[in-house]
């Protein structure tokens, strides 16, 4: 690992200000840690977000479960609103890695990074989340935009996430046996106005599959996910899923998710 | 007295396990100690230009630099094969040069080129990124199966073939298979696994240069063998001057047996620089340069009778070594291996041909059964689809070709002394209740999902010792064990054993035959192994040897003390030596009230002559002090046996293989502590069920290791099992006198095969290991699709 500066931000502002083309900010450090110490990454500074308490906690309104950025997985898998609220986004949580990674990593984390394989980018897209950051909101459809990329600018900190309460939802993953990442990882959630089906793993970024979510917003069954093909087109195919597989695990835990909503 | 063996006594070792207090290599500091880091070839295969380290040496906190030059300039040797294998032909096997440090060539990725040593291990890993390694890059050679046809890696080895080697009688193969209804025919890939011991390895050299002395702190499973090799072969330092410390070491299932080039460099650094060197592998490295285990493809034959008698069975396999031949690399798919295809089963004409290639890949070695599990899986799968072919119940057509006779002498190479197999069959078929399988299937089928059941009933070579058995089969060394059972004055009792425990239980076990055997607490014997200054010489711990091989030589060790203490007791006793009966810790003559206990032996032993009112004269002719040495050398390996049966529920959807229930039935002999044995089938099985279900070695055609962390090595856990039920029978061993077969390894042996058994049953067709989920849902995919066609 390359020496770098760490600073302790108080807040927001002062973490924007302290960041630079050579920095980071530091969350739940899941990510950014590992890859410092294999020598995949370097920063000049590292801007620790931890000490920001404006950053944390979990509000429920009647329609929306606002997270705080730097809120850790295992207090949103343990949040008793959320698992009243949107139980699917508590399941989500406490799928995330192991407890180790659960009582460090965080929601902001996660979804600053987009692995192609995390989590959380599901939960964004399948339940209209918006982005907070200290200077905009950020649609979550218009977050995401490609592999470990989203339309954050430099220095743009996420302050929160918020989700719209569906009417009901589920989340279910095909895990890599060994990291537990998705492989693939199918979120369905039926809204007020629209029925969405977010897929994260099978591609290099979480996407909506148009096609499944349409089928669902006029018949909200198993069946219907039966009458769509999910193409293999722009699937990842790598040592523990080929690009075929991975199509037939969308339709497959699209099911799953549909029989458990 | 209440016997300690054959009772669940808690682990003595445990405390200091679980309350963090283990001192690991890692764990010792020493004063003016500093690091060390290798810099490993990132290319599979490539010839060195030139190494470049003018830049690194100038970094900060740098303290020396070393290449394949400078070992090489103190004529260091290179590793060694440590077992010699000759072809069938006549000739003997081609080991190539394994320098500590390579100087012309780097044969895998992860291969030693330099060693950076530092003032802090952030300086040593700056400079090592510094040191430039010029090479020049070419094809690798990866794939076990196509080695032979590749261009050779070494320009001495044509064909990349390290030997070709038969064991049996080809021409009355061929007059059994002539005789045979029907052939039943496999071919099998025995996927690379490597170890993930919890301890990553790591060594600690410390010179002292007034007494010229090298010490070696090493995570391994034989220090005296280290010594000896590190010392004989590649000349860091006399024996006499070299000590070698394996303090607690976190696991080694066969990858800690040998030493490694980190051994020998960080032993001779130390020497170099006058300080201690440290290195501690990191999970990347151990990946990438602890010996691997398993490569193996086989086609395997076997020729049956209609009625379902076995006659003969030919197995041809090519066995990958990787890019060099490390310490027990030749002898694991030969000797450990051809001699156990055979199973338990009376097979009376057989061949096993093995071809050892070398390919750009990590070494493979020793890894828990080590050949046994190769040879298992091939006989058990083998089995398996001949009692399909032939419409034949799996367990009857097992049964009816079971070994029934003991003394059993195989077409290959083994003696069988002692066993029964209808025992351990009979009891498995209940526990696992094979009766209901059927119903259980089609519950299953109502819900979409496929089930099956496999066998496999295994036997393995145990007890790894015979020195005149093994010598003549090439060993370089005798297999024997040592120990030295020594009183202190005051009642208690040091046992050395030369056996290394690494995780199994030694210092609980050992202490249990001990307390037995002197009538002595069992918490006041206390059990030291692991250090080359303490107790003879010894061989370590591999091959479930330590009970059967080292147990007894602690339990003879134990009758030498008792007979002198006869001696001892009658002279104090003013009794006939013949009138002295030792029981439950007391020397009683008999018919009489005259009795020492052994603990006022002991302190006679060592105060001889009057004090106060104290008399305790020695008998002439015996000296002082009570302590005894014994070295065993069985007479034959012990072969432990059982019944493994697994259900597996398949979901053809998704492609996920649930393991529903797992039964082991084994017969290890005498049992000494069923708690430690439960504890080493629940590791064998959990490691077997994930050579089976989930672990992979895979390289890139590059020979990139792809699965270089847990983030793509798939590891068993915890969640992916069934509360295994666990059972045994018992036919003690006759070789020796504690009637121990060993049981650390079947677990790994047995699974394998019975797994795959049953996800074959299940979903018809055959797969290779690991049934990834992928590999499943692929298979039922395709049988789905080949069974529409067929309607």
């Amino acid at each position: 690992m390359k020496n770098f500066t760490y600073h302790s931000a108080k807040d927001s502002k002062e973490a924007t200000k302290l960041s630079s083309s050579n920095s980071a900010f530091l969350a739940g450090g899941m990510t950014t840690i590992p890859s410092m110490k294999l020598g995949l990454a370097s920063y000049k500074d590292i801007i620790d977000i931890k000490g920001i308490k404006k950053l944390s906690g979990i509000k429920v309104s009647g329609k929306s479960v606002t997270i705080g950025a730097i809120t850790k997985h295992a207090e949103v898998a343990n949040s008793k609103e959320i698992k009243k609220a949107i139980p699917s986004l508590a399941d989500l949580a406490e799928g995330i890695g192991d407890p180790a990674v659960r009582n460090r990593g965080t929601i902001g984390g996660s979804i600053a990074n987009n692995d192609p394989a995390a989590d959380y980018p599901s939960a964004c897209i399948a339940l209209n989340a918006t982005i907070h950051t200290n200077s905009r909101k950020i649609e979550a459809t218009k977050f995401f935009s490609g592999m470990f990329e989203t339309t954050l600018k430099k220095g743009e900190l996420i302050e929160a996430v918020e989700f719209q309460i569906p009417n009901k939802s589920s989340y279910q993953k095909h895990p890599n046996p060994a990291s537990r990442y998705a492989v693939v990882g199918v979120y369905v959630a039926k809204n007020k106005n629209d029925v969405n089906v977010a897929v994260t793993g099978a591609k290099s970024c979480v996407y909506k599959d148009e096609n499944l979510s349409k089928a669902l917003s006029k018949n909200f069954s198993v069946s219907a996910v039966d009458g769509v093909k999910v193409s293999s087109s722009g699937m990842n195919t790598d040592i523990h899923a080929s690009a075929d597989y991975r199509a037939s695990l969308v339709a497959t835990y699209a099911k799953k998710a549909i029989e458990a909503c | 007295m209440a016997s300690l063996v054959g009772s669940r006594v808690e682990r003595k070792e445990d405390k200091k396990f679980l309350t963090g207090k283990g001192r690991y290599t890692a764990d010792i500091t020493l004063a003016h100690q500093t690091h060390a880091v290798f810099v490993r070839s990132p290319h599979a295969r490539a010839q060195i230009k030139k190494v470049d380290t003018s830049k690194a040496e100038k970094a900060s906190g740098v303290v020396a630099i070393f290449t394949g030059k400078d070992l090489a300039d103190d004529k260091i040797g290179g590793l060694i094969a440590g077992w010699k294998i000759v072809s069938e032909d006549g000739t003997d096997m081609k080991v190539p040069a394994h320098p500590a440090l390579a100087t012309e060539s780097v044969n895998y990725v992860g291969d030693h080129v330099a060693v950076v040593i530092g003032e802090t291990l952030a300086d040593a890993k700056n400079a090592a990124d510094m040191v430039k390694v010029d090479y020049k890059v070419l094809k690798a050679v990866v794939d076990t199966e196509s080695a032979m046809d590749s261009e050779a890696i070494y320009k001495d080895i044509p064909k990349n073939l390290c030997y070709d080697w038969l064991l049996g009688d080809r021409a009355k193969t061929k007059e059994a298979f002539d005789s045979a209804d029907k052939i039943i025919k496999i071919d099998l890939r025995n996927n690379r696994l490597i170890p993930n011991a919890m301890e990553p390895r790591a060594s600690l050299g410390d010179y002292n240069s007034s007494t010229e002395e090298i010490t070696l702190y090493t995570a391994n499973q034989n220090p005296h063998l280290t010594r000896l090799v590190i010392s004989a072969f590649n000349a860091v330092a006399p024996e006499h001057k070299f000590r070698v410390v394996a303090p607690d070491v976190g696991g080694g299932f066969g990858s800690k047996i040998y030493p490694y080039a980190e051994d020998v460099v960080i032993a001779w650094a130390a020497k170099k620089v006058e300080r201690p060197v440290k290195w501690v592998a990191e999970r990347t490295e151990s990946f990438l340069s602890d010996c691997h285990g398993r490569d193996h493809v086989t086609h395997a034959e076997l020729a049956v009778k209609s009625d379902g008698t076995v006659v003969g069975l030919k197995v041809d396999t090519i066995a990958n070594l990787g890019g060099y031949a490390s310490l027990f690399a030749t002898v694991t798919p030969t000797y450990l291996y051809g001699p156990l295809v055979l199973g338990l089963y009376n097979i009376p004409a057989a061949y096993c041909n093995v071809k050892a290639v070398y390919t750009n890949t990590a070494p493979v070695d020793a890894y828990r059964g080590a050949g046994r599990p190769e040879a298992t899986y091939m006989i058990e799968r083998l089995m398996s689809k001949a009692a399909m072919e032939l419409g034949m119940d799996q367990a009857e057509f097992r049964r009816k070709n079971f070994i029934k006779q003991f003394p059993h002498q195989q077409a290959l190479v083994h003696n069988i002394d002692s066993g029964n197999y209808d025992a351990h069959l009979d009891k498995a078929l209940e526990i696992a209740d094979y009766k209901g399988f059927a119903n259980r299937k089609s519950e299953s089928e109502s819900k979409g999902k496929l089930r099956g059941i496999g066998f496999s009933t295994y036997i393995e070579a145990c007890g790894i010792a015979p020195s005149a058995a093994v010598m003549s089969l090439g060993a370089g060394v005798g297999l024997w064990e040592s120990a030295e059972v020594r009183f202190n004055p005051t009642g208690n009792v040091t046992v050395f054993t030369g056996a290394h425990s690494h995780g199994q239980g030694h210092d609980t076990v050992f202490a249990q035959i001990v307390g037995d055997k002197l009538g002595v607490p069992l918490e006041n014997v206390e059990v030291v192994h692991g250090d080359t200054d303490k107790g003879p010489f010894g061989m370590g711990t591999y091959g479930s040897r330590s009970l059967a091989v080292g147990g007894t030589a602690i339990d003879k060790a134990c009758d030498k003390i008792i007979a002198k203490g006869k001696r001892v007791a009658a002279k104090m006793l003013e009794a006939s030596e013949s009138d002295v009966d030792f029981k439950d810790g007391e020397f009683v003559v008999a018919k009489s009230n005259k009795k020492k206990t052994i603990g006022e032996i002991a302190f006679a032993c060592y105060l001889p002559g009057q004090y106060g009112e104290v008399k305790s004269p020695l008998p002439e002719g015996d000296e002082p002090g009570l302590k005894e040495t014994a070295f065993y050398d069985p007479i034959n390996f012990s072969f432990p046996a059982g019944t493994h049966i697994c259900e597996v529920e398949i979901d053809p959807e998704t492609g996920h293989t649930k393991l529903d229930k797992y039964t082991a039935v084994d017969d290890f002999g005498t049992i000494m502590n069923p708690m430690i044995v439960e504890g080493q089938v629940h590791g064998g099985v959990a490691q077997g069920v994930g050579q089976a279900l989930y672990e992979n070695a895979h390289y890139d055609e590059t020979g990139q290791l792809i699965t270089a962390s847990y983030m793509d090595y798939t590891m068993p856990r915890a969640d992916n099992f069934p509360e295994l039920k666990i059972d045994y029978t018992c036919t003690p061993a006759t070789s020796n006198p504690l009637g121990a077969k060993g049981c650390g390894e079947a677990g790994a042996i047995a699974a394998p095969p019975a797994v795959m058994n049953a996800v074959v049953d299940a979903i018809g067709t055959d797969i290779s290991m690991p049934a990834t989920a992928e590999k499943v849902w692929k298979a039922c995919k395709d049988s789905k699709k080949s069974n529409s066609k067929a309607a």
